[in-house]
C-alpha cells in the first residue's frame, strides 16, 4: 500500500498509517470476511448521520479497508459481488483506531 | 449535451470491446486497480503519472497530452470509453481532460468499475497492445477550466458549488475521509459557495441519479442558479470534475467551469476571504 497523500488517491484497502501519525487522526479499520476468509472484491463505504455519504473505499486482498474520520458515529456499509450487503455502527476519535470487524 | 450523449451501459461497452475505433480507458483512484484486472481490451490512464506535470502544479501541456495519447494508441477521430472506480472520480476527471483538449468522442460508463464489478462481469488481466498514433490536441479550452483570480472575483456574483464533504467544507477535515487529513492550509469554504458533496450525484452502485433528482439536488435543495454561470471546486479538482459532468453534460447546463486548484490552492492564498460552518 502507497503513504503517498498529496492527491485524493488512496489504493485499495485504504493508505498505510504509522504509529506516530495515528495518534493525530481517528481512525477506522478492519477486514470483511467471507466464512473466515478475506473478501477481495467489494467496497467499503462510511457513512455519516442520516445516510449521508462520506468516503468509499475498495476492499484490499486481504478484505481490508481504512478511513480518516472526524470523531463521531459512523455507519459502517460493504457492498461485494452477489447483491452483499453488510452494515455496523461504528465510533471514531482521535488517537483511536477503531477495528471492526465485517462477516458477510 | 446530454445524458444519451455522454453516458453508455455496460451492453453497450460488452458489445464495443475490441471493436475498430473504440478505445476502453480505465482510470482509477487506486491506480494499481487496473493491474488486478480490467474490462477485456481495456488499456490504463493513471491520473497522477500521465496526466499531471512531474514539477509543476498543472496538467501536462498539450504537447504532452499529444505524446500520452499517441502512446496509448488512441487516435483524434476514436470513441474514448472511460471508466473508473469510486462512481467514475477520476474517470470523470480524465473525461474533463479529454475535453479541454479537444477530443470529441467521450462517453463514461454508467456506475464504472463498481458495478461492473458488483454485477460480476469479465475482468481480464491481458494488455492490450495498440499500434502508435500520431494524436494532435487541441489548445486548452479556457471555457472549461476556472483559474484563481477568476474565482475570486465570481465571489457574490455566480454559483460557486462546493462539493467536498460536510465536514471539509465546515472546516473540520482538510481531506475526505479515506485520506490522512495533514494539510498546510487553512480549513472552510469559499464565501457564497452552496455545499454538494459530489457523490450525491450518484447511486449506491456508481451510476448518476436520474435528471429529475440532480436538478432537484443542486437547483431546488442546494439553491444553485440555473440561470446563472457556475464555478465547482472541491480539495484538488478531481471530485469537482464529476460535479462538472453532472451539470454541463447530463443536465446541459451552458457555463460550467472546474476549478482544478481548488482548496489547496485557495485555502493557502494570502488575504482571500473564507467562511467557517455548515451550509446555508
Amino acid at each position: 500500500m502507497s503513504t503517498d497523500q498529496s492527491g485524493c488517491g488512496a489504493p485499495a484497502g485504504g493508505v498505510t498509517i504509522t504509529k506516530d501519525k495515528a495518534s493525530k487522526e481517528a481512525v477506522v479499520e478492519g477486514r470483511v470476511l467471507r466464512d473466515g476468509q478475506p473478501v477481495g472484491t467489494g467496497y467499503a463505504r462510511l457513512l455519516g448521520t442520516g445516510d449521508e455519504f462520506v468516503a468509499e473505499v475498495p476492499l484490499g486482498e486481504d478484505g481490508g479497508f481504512r478511513f480518516f474520520a472526524a470523531p463521531g458515529e459512523w455507519t459502517l456499509r460493504v457492498l461485494a459481488p452477489g447483491g452483499v450487503r453488510a452494515e455496523r455502527s461504528v465510533s471514531a476519535d482521535i488517537g483511536q483506531i477503531t477495528n471492526v470487524e465485517v462477516a458477510v | 449535451m446530454s445524458r444519451s450523449d455522454v453516458l453508455v451501459d455496460a451492453d453497450w461497452v460488452e458489445a464495443h470491446i475490441g471493436q475498430p475505433g473504440y478505445v476502453i480507458v480505465e482510470v482509477d483512484e487506486d491506480t494499481s486497480a487496473y493491474d488486478k484486472g480490467h474490462i477485456p481490451s481495456a488499456i490504463k490512464v493513471d491520473w497522477k503519472k500521465d496526466l499531471q506535470d512531474p514539477v509543476r502544479r498543472d496538467f501536462v501541456d498539450k504537447a504532452g497530452f499529444e505524446a500520452l495519447l499517441s502512446e496509448r494508441g488512441i487516435a483524434g477521430d476514436d470513441t474514448v470509453i472511460l471508466y473508473g472506480g469510486n462512481n467514475n472520480w477520476f474517470a470523470a476527471y480524465a473525461y474533463w481532460y479529454f475535453k479541454l483538449y479537444g477530443h470529441q468522442n467521450v462517453v463514461l460508463l454508467d456506475g464504472g468499475r463498481k458495478k461492473w464489478e458488483l454485477d460480476s462481469r469479465e475482468l481480464s488481466t491481458d494488455v492490450p497492445s495498440r499500434a502508435k498514433t500520431s494524436y494532435t490536441a487541441a489548445e486548452q479550452d479556457a471555457s472549461l477550466r476556472a483559474l484563481r483570480d477568476e474565482v475570486i472575483a465570481a465571489i457574490g456574483k455566480r454559483n460557486l458549488v462546493d462539493v467536498r464533504s460536510p465536514d471539509e467544507f465546515a472546516g473540520r477535515l482538510l481531506a475526505p475521509a479515506h485520506l490522512p487529513q495533514e494539510q498546510a492550509q487553512r480549513g472552510g469554504h469559499i464565501p457564497t459557495a452552496k455545499n454538494v458533496p459530489w457523490s450525491k450525484a450518484a447511486n449506491e452502485d456508481g451510476t448518476f441519479r436520474s435528471d429529475d433528482e440532480l436538478t432537484t439536488l443542486y437547483r431546488d435543495e442546494a439553491g444553485v442558479d440555473f440561470g446563472k454561470d457556475t464555478i465547482a471546486y472541491c480539495r484538488i479538482g478531481e471530485r469537482s470534475a464529476h460535479t462538472w459532468f453532472v451539470l454541463h453534460e447530463i443536465l446541459g447546463q451552458p457555463n460550467v467551469k472546474n476549478y482544478d486548484g481548488s482548496w489547496t490552492e485557495y485555502g493557502s492564498l494570502v488575504g482571500v476571504p473564507i467562511e467557517l460552518g455548515e451550509g446555508k
